[in-house]
């Protein structure tokens, strides 16, 4: 029904204004990295970054990002995202993986607003995002490795 | 095992010797052939050496976050000194004659914590063979039965290898079975029946397929599916359809009047499954006598990737993808179905994101329901069924159980009498079958109590609510557990005893459980004095031949809330194939039974499942979760599983936590008020 920018490309899109971004992302465009977990907002398994900060792309129509710049797994590629995904892999968080790609993105931004969170200020930002592999405590000190090697 | 390692032609050998040359650290060279020749060398079902040296492993099991696919590269590689950097991993189709669990005889499958344990000598087996054929070079036939090395000559056995997925989930690139597109698949969401039983009777879909890219709905048994171009197409025809349901069978179940029942099941003998020595007699003059009843709720697996499969009826017969812990199993199901042959059914097996026991369902439930529409459909096409959150919730279910405990201590704090009362389903039906052979699932942990005590009974009574159960991460250990490691610190208490020194005199015989206990507590500061309103807790199961105990720590807020600050593991798996992922997978063990042990319930009104998603069923958070240690006991013995063992230690563990710090017993999961005084 008109265009999104992704990863700084430019994408027409097909489908109704009211659609969420989720699912365009998945089923028209076959950006996959980010998930389905709860389509109601509650478990951060679809975060993707808008104009950098965190949204649940389940329950955000396109037609509210049109203008903005929609970032997903696929296009995590600045050298913040780039020394947290390798904090991540250094860490092997992932288990089962599925909540990774909502966990990075998470991370990302909140060490873009951020560069030094404490242990209080990383739960607020990440509690949001479930992972039912319980990788929490390497989420943790990934994200405080990813700070020391930015700072 | 070495009758599934194929033999390999001359002319094969050294082809492959070539491609070999630099994919290996063998440092052997054989003779050039021309570039042509040059092609893959797979000199059994495991590894496949192709052209651009990449070393190919192909797992038989399922990767669903355990680190499976890791563990038995490492077992290969190790034997076939393979470079770990051009190593590879490829799932395995569904072939139980090659690929069968060696645990389960022909059954090809994942669960019950074995795969590194079935895999152990078979993988190894299969990479030492390669590598005699590739250093034997013109001397076929190689050497029967091929060498394994020794224990000090590992080389990656033992060390925390990165894990082989790491790289494609930190990127969003692993293929899940729901990013797997295929031309010409269209996307289904099924409407199920709002209590177990019933079936749709009145169908008005006008409405549903007047939606854009709605392409058919379908009235099956199971309830009404709504095929579309795309998921959200089918999930907006789904909210538009309007369905009378048939609820003349349909179960009415509610759960506190399901608790009440079970309470009083607990009250009468049931079917005995042990009886040493003269429990009732050391009863009847009891100097101590101590009762108690645990209560376990029903509890969803909620895998972050809801259940979901895709299939595709031709002419040859069926294919399927998805992330399958029961591979045979379904392809009998499936056949059966179809009116084909097992072998007819092809699966492709994906990356599932987390399972836990569910997507091993031994009925293979959603698989099925994937075939029929596809079947209903028959027009050849793939046809991918996704279950929203809510489905998976409300399809996905454990057992209730309640156990009963009483025991007597006699004046000198020794444990003279222990009687056991098991209520819970079975995952076959109600009742006591015929044959006595009761589902082990019930009891295991329990009729085989480690605790030296003479006078010993346990016996079940097996309910049949109507509701499907399944095996739930630790499966029966995760009820079996919680009840005994409570109990034995009631009995410590009662008898004026350390928990750690009553369980230690009661150990004795039992080594392995005795040095993970040890080693928990001597790491966990077992018997160090604590700040007031913390509380510390300690216990030890052993499941799936994994030795595991934990010592909780708990610190007290307002009113009745706590948190658990930190955990301390001990496991003994025999050798940790890859410690690291021994430790990922204790910490998120720890994880899964805090989350259990806090907030995981699903309940029943009126037949229908309260529940259905993270709002009402939450999930553990980053915010939860405490600090973990994990020690791991130095073993020379085969590897057993560590997927689930780290489960069962933890409600008991924090319970008995929760005690030291308030006086009460915590009897009831999950763990939101204190349940005795
Ligand atoms: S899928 Fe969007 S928050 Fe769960
Ligand atoms: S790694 Fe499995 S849900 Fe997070």
């Amino acid at each position: 029904m008109g265009k999104l920018t992704i990863n700084q490309r430019e994408f027409d899109i097909r489908a109704d204004d009211d659609t969420p971004l989720l699912w365009v992302l998945r089923d028209e465009l076959g950006l996959t990295g980010t998930k389905y977990g709860c389509g109601k907002a509650l478990c951060g398994a679809c975060t993707v970054l808008i104009d950098g900060a965190p949204r649940r792309a389940c329950v955000t129509p396109i037609a509210a990002v049109a203008k903005q710049s929609i970032t997903t797994i696929e296009g995590a590629r600045s050298k913040l995202a780039q020394t947290v995904i390798k904090a991540w892999l250094d860490l092997d968080v992932a288990q089962c993986g599925y909540c990774q790609s909502g966990q990075i993105l998470a991370a990302v931004a909140l060490l873009e607003k951020n560069p030094h969170p404490s242990d209080a200020q990383i739960n607020e930002a990440m509690d949001g995002n479930l992972c039912r592999c319980a990788t929490y405590v390497r989420i943790r000190t990934a994200i405080h490795r990813a700070a020391e090697q930015l700072a | 095992m070495s009758s599934t390692i194929s033999k390999l032609s001359r002319r094969d050998f050294l082809k492959a010797g070539l491609a070999v040359s630099s994919g290996l650290t063998l440092g052997l060279r054989v003779g050039p052939a021309p570039a042509d020749e040059v092609m893959p060398f797979m000199p059994n079902a495991f590894v496949r050496i192709g052209a651009d040296d990449a070393v190919t492993i192909i797992a038989k099991h399922v990767e669903m976050g355990q680190g499976i696919h890791t563990g038995l590269a490492t077992l290969l590689a190790e034997e076939l000194d393979a470079d770990w950097a051009q190593i590879r991993v490829e799932a395995a189709p569904a072939d139980g004659s090659r690929y069968d669990n060696l645990n389960w005889g022909g059954n090809q499958g994942t669960g019950g914590s074995s795969s590194i344990n079935n895999s152990w000598l078979q993988m190894r087996e299969a990479g030492a063979t390669a590598r005699a054929m590739l250093v034997a070079a013109a001397r076929l036939p190689i050497p029967t039965p091929v060498k394994l090395k020794e224990a000090q000559d590992f080389v990656y056995i033992g060390r925390p290898l990165a894990r082989t997925d790491g790289v494609a989930k930190t990127h969003g690139q692993a293929l899940y079975t729901i990013d797997l597109r295929l031309p010409g698949m269209r996307t289904a969401v099924m409407l199920h029946p709002p209590r177990f039983g019933a079936i749709p009777a009145q169908v008005d879909d006008t409405a549903a397929r007047a939606i854009k890219g709605v392409h058919a709905v379908l009235q099956l048994a199971e309830g009404v599916a709504v095929v579309a171009e795309n998921f959200w197409a089918a999930a907006r025809g789904r909210e538009a359809l309007k369905v009378e349901w048939d609820e003349s069978r349909a179960i009415t179940l509610d759960s506190q009047a399901q608790r009440a029942q079970y309470r009083e099941l607990a009250d009468s003998a049931g079917h005995s499954l042990r009886a040493d020595g003269d429990a009732a007699g050391a009863f009847a003059t009891p100097h101590k006598l101590v009762e108690a009843v645990y209560e376990l709720p029903y509890l969803a697996h909620a895998a972050l990737e809801p259940m979901n499969c895709i299939a595709q009826i031709n002419k040859t017969g069926c294919e399927l993808w998805y992330g399958a812990q029961s591979m045979t199993s379904a392809q009998n199901h499936v056949a059966h179905l179809l009116g084909i042959a097992p072998a007819q059914v092809k699966i492709n097996q994906l990356f599932a994101g987390g399972s836990f026991g569910r997507r091993a369902d031994m009925r293979a439930d959603y698989v099925l329901e994937t075939v029929r529409i596809a079947q209903a459909l028959g027009d050849g096409q793939p046809l991918k069924l996704l279950w929203t959150r809510e489905d998976d919730m409300r399809g996905g279910r454990y057992r209730p159980a309640a156990t009963a405990l009483r025991g007597a201590v006699d004046a000198q704090g020794e444990v003279q009498a222990w009687q056991q009362r098991i209520v819970c389903q079975a995952l076959r039906g109600g009742g006591v079958p015929k044959d006595g052979k009761v589902d082990k699932t019930l009891h295991e942990g329990a009729s085989d109590l480690p605790y030296r005590i003479s006078n010993l009974a346990v016996d079940v009574h097996i309910p049949e609510p109507g509701v499907p159960v399944l095996w739930w991460r630790s499966v029966g250990h995760t009820h079996t557990a919680f009840a005994v490691e409570s109990f034995i610190d009631e009995l410590a208490h009662a008898a004026a005893r350390d928990p750690l020194e009553l369980r230690r005199s009661l150990l004795r015989d039992d080594p392995q459980r005795l040095a993970v206990l040890e080693l928990a507590a001597a790491k966990g500061d077992w018997g160090r004095p604590l700040a007031k309103r913390r509380g510390r807790g300690i216990a030890v199961h052993r499941s799936f031949g994994t030795w595991v105990a934990e010592v909780v720590e708990v610190k007290l807020g307002d009113a009745e809330s706590f948190t658990v600050e930190r955990v301390t593991v001990a496991v003994d798996c025999g050798i940790a194939v890859n410690p690291d992922v021994v430790r990922a997978q204790m910490e998120g063990s720890v994880g899964y039974a805090l989350s259990a042990a806090l907030s995981g319930e699903i309940t029943f009104k009126n037949g229908a499942v309260v529940q259905g998603n993270f709002d009402n069923y939450p999930l553990l958070r980053l915010s939860q979760k405490p600090a973990i240690d994990v020690h791991i006991v130095p073993s020379s013995a085969a590897p057993s599983g560590v997927g689930e063992p780290g489960v069962p230690p933890l409600a008991p563990a924090l319970a008995n936590a929760l005690f030291a710090a308030t006086g009460k017993r915590w009897r009831t999961l999950p763990f939101r008020t204190p349940s005795a005084a």
